[in-house]
């Protein structure tokens, strides 16, 4: 291949220079999701119950509700590069453009509701330890 | 920007002419647990936090979905059986994909059993899980 124009080259080699961001992103919250996750799944399991009073006072917590916070961001942002994947391997025409800007909406109003919900339960508990 | 094919190139076989293998099930079941995950357990993880924030009232609504007073009911065990069993099959696999990612495990035979270990590991992992929490509300 010649040296061509600008617009040849870029058509050419096509590169935007992050061809690898997408997946190391997703490599680099699948190792915080797995220390994540194995920590919210340990807590839940060793919950003395599961009534409102005693999740109430368990996400109360700092120790609770900071690690949830950073799961939420973790989790949510490699479940977006994920789903990304697999819309881009099914829909073709502008049906992956749609779903595509779906996935954007869908995630980010995921993740402000979630965080939203943890700091609510952590600012307003009155059952909480004291600080 | 669909691309019509091209006749005159020959088309690499499709999925089904394989003969099928753990590492293909485990390869498929990482995408379908991970899309699950990302659709149900986000709608439900989202849901139950937003239930707890919103009071006792509300998480008592969220609760009567999958749980009555002596335990949860069939749906809430469909959901916590299929949403964990998911996430441990999905972390197990997740894990396995780092090692292929250093060019390791593609010898067959441990291509093939460390497949069938993501299996195992996921089934013996949520039973595990699930008989502490059954335990703590039967014991």
């Amino acid at each position: 291949m010649g040296d061509g124009t600008s617009l040849g080259r870029v058509r050419g080699l096509g590169s935007a220079k992050q061809g690898t961001d997408h997946w190391w992103h997703q490599r680099v919250t699948a190792g915080s999701n797995l220390a994540l996750m194995l920590w919210f799944v340990t807590s839940l399991a060793l919950l003395p119950g599961y009534d409102f009073a005693t999740l109430g006072m368990w996400l109360a917590s700092p120790w609770a509700a900071v690690p949830m916070v950073l799961l939420v961001l973790s989790v949510f942002s490699h479940f977006r590069l994920g789903l990304q994947v697999v819309i881009e391997d099914y829909q073709h025409d502008s049906t992956r453009v749609v779903l595509l800007v779906l996935l954007d909406y869908f995630t980010l109003a995921a993740i402000v509701l979630a965080i939203f919900s943890i700091l609510r339960v952590a600012f307003t508990a009155t059952t909480g330890a004291p600080a | 920007m669909a691309n019509p094919r091209n006749r005159a190139r020959p088309l690499s076989p499709h999925v089904f002419h394989y003969k099928w293998g753990p590492h293909m099930l485990v390869s498929i079941v990482h995408r379908a647990t991970g899309s699950g995950m990302a659709t149900v357990g986000t709608i439900l993880l989202v849901w139950w936090l937003a239930a707890l924030g919103g009071g006792e009232a509300s998480y008592a609504a969220f609760r009567a979905w999958f749980a009555t007073d002596k335990g949860l009911n069939p749906l809430g065990w469909i959901v916590g059986v299929g949403l964990t069993l998911a996430f441990f099959q999905h972390l197990a696999s997740g894990v396995r994909h780092l090692f292929l990612d250093e060019g390791a495990l593609f010898e067959l035979k441990r291509n093939k059993w460390t497949a069938q270990l993501t299996m195992v590991f996921s089934v013996l992992v949520t039973a595990a899980f699930w008989f502490v929490i059954w335990s703590k509300t039967h014991g």
